[in-house]
């Protein structure tokens, strides 16, 4: 390159090549600016469209939205979360006084402390959302990891299984949702309940609706170790756990992150709706609720709910692919 | 060489195909004494592997079977380590942690911890390998890993090592270099190996005996040659001594003539005649002996 630009540098088309040469000099550095600089012209791209086509949406609300009334509402949302959090505060410290003031003229009093009963916020909503995804998804791998090795060591277990798979696999949450609520509410049934009944009915649709990936790739990871390396197991005569272990495991960690970052889109999605359908607590709940509220700023909240949503399941994908790094060899 | 230390008594193996069952092995018989080298020689597709794995445990027999010492085989076992022909190391564990899986595995009771790290380690070194212990196998050439899955089978002490073509994937430089130090291992450690191979010259080289298999389906043993050449043997002093060059002749004239490559071969009447020779699909990429001729 550099031998080609020097030939002949005052011409225009020699000019051109040298230019070139730096370039491709460059041609690293140009490739990172390019990964971040892309990105950065497709979200301009999309901010300004939105910008100029949100005004041209008329609703019985008024205007659609445009990028700067979602900021602002962000804003106040943010806003909003750190007065109830102040409020808490002081509610709480208004407690602990009153209960040193009562320990001090009677050190035998039984003093409590409530919490604030003040509704949730939407970072609270946001808080609620990730406990349950995190929960139901986590319930999921732990039954959808061990079943999917077993249907993937054992054929006719498989053949037994397929038809079930095939048929739940593709159901809704919107459809298991009654269901779910019903048997929890008849069978949860304590004075004391460690978890609320909306969370259970949350995360238990969460985890049917999210664990067919994981079960599937599982299988599919398990059924496909190479026969090789089995036969290598079997020559060494290791044991059923340790050929689990040692072998099987190992040999199909790839295929069941795959499945399990499939799982945790899906658990995602699937609590979303099943809060907006259930009213439980979470984003969901928070989605219905303004849009049953019908203010004028119910829009921009609403948007920056998705956006929200939307960033969450990626920062959610993010972090598996870190602990997919982490743990598969051969990343 | 004490008779029988391993022995195959009319061997049947069929397998279920979809158009009914195929005859790969019929009435085949084998006797191999201790410390034995013998090779496995035959056109592809005629049963080799299918041999290799009866005394390994892997398959069973549909009809006959395999003495080792005394105990008819009929699970694998560690005193029977099989060289896969494609190495079949586990790609997630390093080169040392491929060895210790076997080596923990067999001696767990009978070595101490240091004791089996020095085995580890001692193996590698047999076939120069201990310099890339930590790597793993995605990171080693084929003719290393090819190494390390020897390595690993010799750790496991075996009376018998069974070798599936351990060189077919091989360049002529680092086969050469395998074989000189199959032969020297095998001298010191006095195992019985039973090996696959599609070469003439290697078969000759290393074996104390040849075993022929004619062209499938059903096949079985042809011609049992036995190698007398002193050892230890060097190539280039075989590469003209009379006595090599009639064995290797011997060989030469059995596959080509005698069982000429499926389709130009006569056959012997057999159980297995039916079948269709479609079965046999797995010529492809296995054209070493056609090469040869
Ligand atoms: N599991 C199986 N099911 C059906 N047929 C089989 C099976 N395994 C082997 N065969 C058939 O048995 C015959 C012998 O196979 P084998 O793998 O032992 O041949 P080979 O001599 O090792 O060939 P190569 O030199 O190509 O490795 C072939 O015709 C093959 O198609
Ligand atoms: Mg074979």
């Amino acid at each position: 390159m550099s031998t080609l630009s020097q030939t002949d540098t005052q011409t225009g088309p020699g000019r051109w090549l040298s230019l070139m040469g730096i370039l491709f000099t460059w041609q690293r550095l140009a490739s990172a600016a390019q990964q971040l600089l892309l990105p950065l012209v497709g979200i301009l791209v999309f901010l300004g469209a939105w910008h100029l086509a949100a005004p041209q949406v008329n609703t019985s609300l008024g205007a659609f939205p445009g990028p700067a009334d979602v900021m602002e509402q962000a804003g106040a949302l943010w806003q909003e979360h750190q007065n109830q959090r102040d409020r808490a505060e002081k509610y709480v410290t208004m407690q602990e006084e009153r209960n040193a003031r009562i320990l001090s003229t009677n050190p035998d009093a039984e003093v409590r402390i409530r919490a604030y009963p003040g509704a949730p916020t939407f970072i609270d909503q946001i808080g609620t959302s990730l406990v349950t995804v995190v929960a139901g998804f986590f319930l999921a791998t732990v039954i959808a990891v061990p079943l999917g090795i077993v249907i993937g060591l054992n054929r006719y277990f498989n053949a037994a299984m397929n038809p079930l798979i095939q048929i739940f696999k593709p159901v809704s949450p919107l459809a298991w949702l009654p269901l779910v609520t019903m048997v929890v509410s008849a069978t949860y049934v304590s004075d004391d309940p460690m978890f609320e009944k909306s969370f259970l009915t949350s995360m238990i649709t969460v985890t049917l609706c999210s664990l067919w990936p994981t079960l599937i790739n599982t299988s599919f990871g398990v059924a496909a170790v190479n026969p090789d390396l089995v036969n290598v197991s079997r020559v060494l005569r290791l044991s059923f756990w340790t050929h689990v272990r040692k072998v099987v495991l190992p040999s199909s960690i790839p295929a069941i992150f795959t499945g399990l970052r499939v799982s945790l889109g899906i658990a995602w999605m699937v609590l979303i709706a099943a809060e907006m359908l259930s009213q439980n607590p979470g984003l969901g709940k928070f989605v219905w609720d303004e849009f049953q509220n019908g203010s004028s700023q119910s829009l921009s909240r609403i948007m920056v709910a998705v956006l929200a949503i939307g960033f969450i399941g990626f920062l959610l994908d993010r972090g598996m692919l870190v602990v997919q790094r982490k743990v598969a060899w051969n990343e | 060489m004490s008779k029988s230390h391993l022995e195959l008594t009319g061997v049947q193996m069929a397998f279920d195909t979809p158009s009914g069952p195929f005859i790969a092995l019929d009435n085949l018989n084998l006797k191999i004494g201790k410390g034995e080298f013998v090779s496995l020689i035959g056109h592809s597709g005629c049963g080799k592997s299918t041999v290799l794995n009866i005394v390994a445990g892997l398959l069973g027999a549909t009809r006959g079977g395999c003495v080792l010492d005394g105990h008819e085989v009929n699970t694998p076992g560690p005193e029977r380590a099989v060289v896969f022909q494609n190495h079949s190391l586990m790609p997630w564990l390093t080169v040392y942690e491929n060895v210790e899986l076997a080596v923990q595995q067999v001696f767990r009771k009978s070595m101490s911890k240091r004791e089996r790290k020095a085995w580890i380690l001692h193996n590698l070194e047999l076939v120069h390998m201990d310099h890339a212990a930590n790597k793993r196998p995605g990171e080693i050439s084929g003719g290393m890993a090819q190494r390390v899955g020897i390595a690993r089978a010799l750790a496991m002490k075996p009376s018998v090592l069974l070798m599936d073509e351990p060189f077919g994937a091989l360049d002529a430089l680092t086969r050469a270099h395998l074989q000189d130090s199959l032969m020297e291992i095998q001298q010191e450690l006095n195992n019985t190996v039973i090996m696959i191979t599609h070469d003439v010259d290697e078969a000759v080289l290393l074996s104390d005996r040849i075993i022929m298999m004619t062209n499938g389906p059903a096949a079985t043993v042809g011609e049992d040659l036995a190698i007398d050449l002193p050892r230890p043997r060097n190539r280039v002093a075989m590469a003209d001594n009379p006595r090599y060059l009639r064995y290797r002749q011997a060989v030469l004239s059995f596959l080509y003539e005698k069982q000429r490559f499926p389709d130009k071969a006569e056959r012997k009447p057999s159980a297995g005649q039916k079948q269709d020779s479609g079965s046999e699909g797995e010529d492809e990429g296995r054209q070493g002996l056609r090469a040869i001729a």
